[in-house]
């Protein structure tokens, strides 16, 4: 297994490098060094010495990919390529706009990410696997039929008025948390975090509800669930031992992949509720069209997709054992 | 006037197209086809039908354009784009107000300073320009809102009646008959779900009257910050959102199919290079890569001025370049489906048949492996068009949603965020949105989910 | 239900469930403010915008301040003992007297005494150990490793402020590194600075050229107009009359730095810390930064160590009767804390300054009629629903100008000639700028009659500073210009009814702008709205702020929208945006319209190093008369700001000018934390409610579950 493991981590240099190349035509495409220069000096009174010099200092008065006035190797390494994206590759990510170290930023936010995005996480996770149990076991009753209209109902309200009302209900009009804000002052900071959990969690109820639904009806029409049923067992404990076991394998391998990239915090969530996570550093570096942080963003993104997609693997294996990895 | 075609215009009426040769082609072959009847079953997703053709409508008049005559002049145009939707709108853009108002309201929203016959400042609530304009004081606005109601809705029902008595006659059995005719309607027995047709019919026909007759004298949604009626806000923005949901895929179709059924049949090098790309490009986050994607749209957009000389063309290829952008996301999620089942396909006994029969590769995935993988793209366009729908706000809020100066849902909603703040509360441009982003979702769901229960195969046990 | 149980939690810790800050601080000194952006610099060299002066004018002294109190705006001093007079010499270098004529001056000389005994705020770069040798100017890699911000440092230290720091933070705005943003504007005054700057950036290059060097030892290179006297006295001498040179010694910009400070944090091993000059300010202010988390908060809190200053004893008319002279000759700062939060959105701010949890607010636009009512007269008061709260509203006009520019390089609109100014004079009238304020600014502001705002030298109220290009004096006061005007107008140069003579063509304005939000629609609507009544079409570009920049340096706008802020209160820093060297094309200056009239530039020159008389407000007003004339802006707007306070904040006055104001105010925390909680009793009912329709959910499904039983077992 350590050498599959090992084979996916070589597999994954490849898609960096993709990625890497992909991010940097963009960005520069999108932002010449001379307008990353003018946003990073400020608005009044910038000469074109201060950038020019801001670039030199920066490195970014070298050439794009190919640097033709160098020498042996430094044609390749003196530029602004090799200079500022392959160093990703060691984590390091260089400076943001306003010259705070970005491997260090992200480290600081992933605390407030994680603190909001794993207790979503499971809280959620167990929440959906209930509602999806309830319906289940009162399928092809009132309960599920209506059960599902609510869940298609939920799911065709879009997260934005989750976020807003929940907001405007809860904390403006009833008081009963913080409208915003992150505290980190022991238990008691829990309540910065109940509403966008409980916002997050209402966004997805209907969806993941129905979804696992599905899962559990498939499990339910197999013949060894027929089987129990025959053999006298009770209706709670068939759905409990059996279907819920052998259904949790698509439910598990499927959220897997999402795991790591709890460290990336919720966009939209983190920046209603004023949560100084990862998310929130990512919209505003797309608003302060931050290049480094985002191209760091987007790596880590990357990075953390892979780390999933090799976990799901994994996952399946420990489940299955069937599944053999060759 | 003078037509003038936009091209997100072009991809509409190629999307029409589309689906017109796709139901010609379902017509005629029977897999196809059982499934689709057994769609047109469901009494949801005939209901759900119904009201989206409503929307559909609206987008598709919304996506007639052209260039009205300046007044005096026989050659020059305008250049402003308009569609028909907006000429047949254009009573409710003519009565603007100065400022926000609520939904039937009389008097403006918040108080202005206005000067008093005697000459001192005051702040008051000044009486709109259009909504209740015939209002005179002290006329009840409830009683003649009721009696407008009433008008509109009986005027539809008088003639929803004879529609409904004649589906009624066609659905009676021989022998028995009106009566039987209306039983059997009622009680849900007739093939097609009529009664759920009917009664959707109607209620929407009863809105769309209503809203007709009311907005000519109300702002029957109120009105926003310039005093633009919502209604027509919300009207506008219903194009936008159709074209996310439906463009979307339509760009990203050609290159998933290409790609996933070439990856699944060709295996070997190819197989790996199509992989690589569609990990790489599924790899980096959605939002960073729409993002980055339209940062540069902007920076092309700034330097070719000359092409984008007018509001609408520059909103529309925004729109445009979103939809690819979209689409340059979703297509890998299709792309890996596809590329599995055709792997499970080229085993198949036809196409080893056809193989051996000396059969042209091209040939072969032209023939045999895209027609059996259809359904799997007909699920996912229908499962995709709601959550493109829903996207496009979370986008808006991010910033790089649609242009800010198109109508969106999106942009309504995120425009609304600070009008909750207001106090009093302006509450209606998030009302609107919400009604519509949501009646046109969840219609699309349960629509979707027929589809999916109908064409999966996995289901249908 | 799980979200029912956990809700109780907060129950047991504070008695408003909705508190966002820690228990302790309950019924504290401590001050609660918000910013709306993360500062990007705190060195005072570099630092250039309002929402960072809110810190480091804190923490940092320059030699002078502005009055708190008494308008219109003075200069005081802070930490220096009095208010230098300038020594004016000819080019030999002899003294000229004071009323010399301004041609004459070559040079001025300002000497600077500072009041002994100041003491920097503690701080590891001053800490020295026994033998009285710096603590950590040698840091080692062992023992950077257990430093991760300032706080680590175990041992502090002080130094008393000496002249000496002054003449090193002067010459650090030459520093090629830092880039600072006043370099532009000084070395064009201060003797030798512009040399300066190129010595030290040929030193920076040679000590850079194989990669990191070492940092520059500013002590080792003089600066010729800049020289310390004695330990508490400097002298810096300047080109030429240039009495603004006093406001600018105002901002942070001359505020001290002590070399060690600097050399600390010059160390190698700090900066991939972040621990920098940049964002860890090192002052003498009555604050000092404690909390350094741009994300989510900051915390200012009282410099022990500093002196012994006073509040004004003096203040304006009516400063008394507003309680503002309560505390006269009181010690400052009154308060221990001020904790600042990261608070980008409008809504939960305002939302929370409601509750409570802010001091104070600026009332934003969506929350205008909650706030504020007109009384009778015209003039604006607090809402009753406020007044019961006890918050009290301050208002004040910005010195600032929102405007609507032509590039008078474009060919349509720009040019000096009757065609384009004709034309400009058109828009100029069609645009409501009354109209735009009520709307978009719940009137908050005042139309603009040319760029000087009221509060600075040259304006004059009513119909005396008419622009009577596109107002008229009705009663007393400015009116607007009628549409027909506008349309003759329009007809004169040449597009009549709107389309071009020649062509035929609709006339088409594009309107460049860097705003993309999205309640910037509705602005732009109503833009297109005011020329449609021309029928002019308006073409918005909206693009985001570098694209806007970039068209702006190359001149490719046509209508664009731009704002300046006043540095300093001088018609010069209003005026200087409309001369012509000054021109973004070309000139890389701040005039982005790009407007260059002879007439009005040699009038400029005349009166910009003028001291403010009779004569000078004459030469202002025929600058102005040239540009209304022209018309290279839309005077827009001089937006007026409302500022709300709650009761138990005290000696709030707002100043247009000052930064360093935080240490005027008073708090009485025991009113707070009573009407914090009256205001934010939890509303329990909702909860009762979610977990009663669960529990009735449930019993559908327990009928159903006992049925279905029954039938298995039957």
């Amino acid at each position: 297994m350590m050498a599959y493991v090992l084979r996916r981590l070589l597999y994954a240099i490849p898609i960096l490098i993709g990625v890497n190349l992909l991010t940097f035509w963009l960005f520069f495409f999108v932002n010449s060094p001379d307008d990353m220069a003018r946003m990073h000096l400020g608005m009044k009174r910038v000469t074109p010495a201060a950038i020019a010099q801001w670039k030199e200092a920066r490195g970014f008065d070298k050439p794009l990919l190919l640097n033709r006035e160098a020498a042996g190797v430094e044609k390749l390494t003196d530029t602004i390529f090799f200079r500022h994206s392959l160093r990703l590759f060691v984590f390091d990510f260089g400076r943001a706009e306003d010259n705070r170290d970005i491997r260090r930023e992200i480290g600081e936010r992933m605390g407030p990410s994680l603190a909001i995005a794993l207790p979503s996480f499971l809280v959620g996770l167990l929440t959906y696997v209930s509602f999806a149990l309830l319906l289940v076991f009162f399928r092809a009753s009132y309960v599920d039929v209506w059960g599902v209209v609510l869940c298609v109902v939920l799911m065709s309200i879009s997260t934005m008025f989750y976020v807003i009302g929940g907001q405007y209900l809860i904390g403006k009009l009833w008081s009963l948390v913080p409208i915003s804000g992150y505290g980190d002052d022991g238990p008691g900071a829990i309540r910065f975090l109940l509403l966008p959990m409980a916002v997050g969690i209402a966004a997805a109820v209907g969806l993941r509800t129905r979804l696992y639904r599905t899962f559990f009806l498939e499990e339910i029409n197999k013949d060894y669930v027929r089987t129990a049923r025959a053999k006298g067992l009770n209706e709670w404990r068939v759905l409990f031992v059996h279907v819920l076991r052998n259904a949790l394998i698509p439910i598990l391998t499927g959220v897997v992949v999402v795991i790591p990239a709890l460290f990336l915090g919720s966009l939209i969530l983190e920046s209603f509720f004023g949560i100084p996570g990862l998310g929130s550093y990512t919209i505003d570096a797309i608003h302060a069209q931050d290049f480094f942080v985002v191209r760091a963003m987007v790596f880590l993104g990357s990075v953390l997709y892979i780390v999933g997609l090799i976990l799901t693997d994994i996952s399946y294996m420990l489940v299955d054992p069937r599944v053999r990895l060759y | 006037m003078v037509p003038h075609i936009l091209w997100t215009d072009v991809l509409i009426y190629l999307l029409l197209a589309v689906i017109a040769g796709f139901a010609v082609y379902a017509s005629r072959h029977e897999h196809l086809r059982t499934p689709w009847r057994q769609v047109t079953r469901r009494p949801m997703a005939m209901g759900a039908l119904v009201v989206l053709l409503a929307f559909v409508a609206v987008g598709l008049l919304d996506s007639v354009h052209y260039r009205p005559r300046l007044p005096g002049s026989a050659t020059q145009t305008s250049s402003e784009v308009r569609s028909a939707l907006d000429a047949l709108l254009s009573p409710l853009r003519r009565r603007t107000e100065k400022t926000y108002s609520a939904p039937f309201a009389t008097h403006a929203h918040g108080r202005e300073t206005v000067l008093r016959p005697d000459g001192a400042l005051a702040r008051a609530y000044p009486r709109l320009l259009h909504g209740g304009a015939h209002l005179t004081d002290g006329e009840s606005r409830l009683a003649d809102i009721l009696v407008k109601v009433a008008t509109a809705t009986g005027t539809v029902l008088l003639l929803w009646l004879p529609l409904a008595a004649w589906v009624a006659w066609r659905q009676r059995s021989p022998g028995d008959g009106w009566a039987g005719g209306w039983q059997r309607l009622w009680r849900g027995e007739s093939e097609l779900p009529w009664r759920t047709l009917l009664l959707t019919l109607v209620v929407l026909l009863a809105a769309i009257a209503n809203l007709a007759w009311l907005s000519a004298y109300y702002h029957v949604l109120g009105t926003d910050q310039v005093g633009q009626d919502v209604l027509l806000k919300s009207l506008k923005s219903v194009r936008t959102g159709l074209v996310i949901g439906t463009l979307t895929t339509l760009v990203m179709l050609p290159f998933a199919l290409f790609f996933g059924i070439l990856a699944g049949y060709a295996r070997g090098l190819i197989d790996d290079v199509i992989q690589y790309v569609y990990t790489t490009l599924s790899s980096i986050p959605d939002v960073l890569l729409i993002a980055a994607g339209v940062l540069s749209l902007q920076v092309y957009m700034a330097h070719h001025p000359e092409t984008f000389d007018n509001v609408t063309t520059r909103a529309d290829w925004r729109l445009l370049f979103l939809c690819l952008i979209l689409g340059l996301t979703s297509w890998t999620g299709l792309c890996r489906l596809l590329r599995g089942e055709v792997l499970k396909l080229r085993e198949a006994d036809y196409v080893l048949a056809a193989r051996s029969l000396g059969a042209s590769h091209f040939a072969i995935m032209a023939r045999h492996l895209l027609p059996n993988v259809m359904h799997i793209v007909l699920i996912a366009v229908v499962l995709d068009f709601s959550g493109l729908v829903l996207a496009e706000a979370v986008l808006s809020y991010i910033g790089v949603g649609v242009d800010p100066t198109m109508d969106s849902w999106g942009n309504m909603i995120n425009g609304a965020r600070l009008e909750m703040a207001r106090e009093p509360m302006v509450w209606w441009t998030l009302g609107a949105a919400f009604l519509f982003m949501f009646t046109l979702v969840l219609a699309a769901n349960l629509f979707a989910d027929a589809v999916r229960d109908a064409f999966d195969p996995r289901l249908r046990r | 239900m799980a979200t029912v149980l956990l809700l109780a939690v907060p129950v047991a810790i504070h008695a408003a469930w909705n508190d966002p800050y820690p228990a302790h601080e309950q019924g504290q000194n401590i001050l609660y403010t918000a910013f709306r952006e993360r500062p990007k610099h705190l060195d005072p060299a570099r630092s250039y915008s309002s929402n960072e002066y809110d810190f480091i004018a804190q923490i940092y002294e320059p030699p002078f301040q502005y009055h708190y109190l008494k308008r219109p705006f003075q200069l005081v001093p802070l930490t220096a003992s009095a208010m230098p007079v300038p020594v004016y010499l000819d080019r030999q270098g002899r003294p000229l007297p004071a009323g010399a004529p301004v041609a004459s001056i070559a040079y001025s000389v300002y000497t600077i005494r500072i009041q002994p005994g100041i003491r920097y705020q503690p701080h590891p770069a001053f800490a020295r150990d026994d033998r009285g040798v710096p603590r950590y100017h040698q840091l080692t890699a062992a023992e950077l490793a257990r430093i991760h911000t300032i706080g680590d440092f175990p041992h502090y230290g002080t130094r008393e402020l000496v002249a000496a720091d002054y003449v090193h933070q002067i010459k650090r705005l030459a520093h090629p590194r830092l880039h600072s943003p006043v370099l532009s504007v000084m070395q064009d005054y201060v003797v030798g600075l512009k040399d300066y700057a190129a010595n030290l950036r040929r030193e920076h290059a040679r000590l850079n050229r194989k990669g990191r060097g070492p940092a520059l030892d500013l002590e080792r290179y003089p600066l010729k107009g800049v020289e310390t006297i004695d330990r508490y006295t400097y002298r810096v001498t300047i080109h030429g009359k240039y009495p603004p040179l006093l406001y600018w010694m105002a901002m942070p910009f001359f505020a001290p730095m002590a070399p060690e400070v600097d050399r600390f944090f010059s160390q190698p091993g700090l900066r991939e810390r972040n621990l920098t000059l940049d964002w860890y300010p090192v002052g003498t202010g009555p604050y000092m930064l404690t909390v350094n988390n741009p994300n989510r908060q900051m915390v200012l809190e009282r410099n022990p160590h500093y002196r012994d200053e006073r509040y004004p004893a003096q203040g304006e008319a009516g400063d008394r009767q507003r309680g503002l002279l309560a505390d006269a000759g009181r010690r400052l700062p009154f308060i221990d804390r001020i904790v600042f939060s990261l608070e980008k959105e409008n809504i939960p701010y305002w939302n929370k300054f409601l509750q409570g949890y802010y001091d104070r607010s600026v009332v934003p636009t969506e929350s205008f009629d909650q706030a504020v009512r007109f009384t009778g007269s015209g003039d604006t008061d607090i809402s009753d629903d406020m007044k019961v709260r006890g918050i009290h509203l301050r208002t004040s006009v910005a010195t600032s100008t929102y405007y609507l520019g032509f590039n008078m390089l474009d060919p349509v609109v720009g040019g000096n000639n009757e065609r384009a100014r004709k034309l400009r004079r058109a828009i100029s009238i069609a645009i409501d700028i009354e109209e735009q304020i009520s709307i978009f600014r719940n009137g908050r502001g005042i139309a603009a009659q040319g760029p000087i705002p009221p509060g600075i030298f040259g304006y004059l109220p009513g119909c005396a500073g008419l622009n009577r290009y596109v107002y008229q004096c009705v009663r007393d006061a400015p009116q607007r210009r009628s549409l027909s005007e506008a349309r003759r107008l329009l007809a004169e140069a040449g597009y009549p009814d709107g389309s071009d003579r020649r062509t035929g063509r609709p006339l088409l304005i594009y309107f460049d702008t860097p705003a993309t939000g999205p309640a910037e629609k509705a602005r732009f609507d109503w833009y297109a709205k005011q020329l449609a009544r021309l029928n002019i079409q308006l073409v918005v570009r909206a693009t985001d702020y570098n694209r806007f920049q970039e068209k702006m340096r190359k001149g490719d706008a046509q209508l664009f929208e731009w704002g300046w802020n006043a540095d300093y209160p001088d018609p010069e820093n209003f005026l200087f945006l409309l001369y012509g060297p000054n021109k973004k094309v070309g000139g890389e200056g701040e005039n982005a319209s790009n407007y260059d009239n002879p007439e009005f530039n040699r009038l400029f020159e005349q009166l910009k190093n003028l001291d403010d008389s009779p004569q000078r407000l004459h030469l202002i007003g025929q600058a102005l008369e040239v540009a209304r004339r022209d018309a290279p802006w839309i005077w827009g707007v001089h937006p007026r700001q409302y500022t709300l306070d709650h009761a138990w904040l005290h000696n709030a006055k707002p100043h247009q000018m000052a930064n360093n104001t935080l240490k005027y105010l008073r708090l009485d925390p025991a009113l707070r934390r009573e009407r914090r909680e009256a205001w934010n009793r939890p509303v329990r009912w909702p909860l009762v409610l979610v977990g009663g329709v669960l529990l009735a959910g449930l019993i559908p499904a327990v009928v159903l579950y006992r049925r279905r039983e029954r039938s298995t077992a039957a």
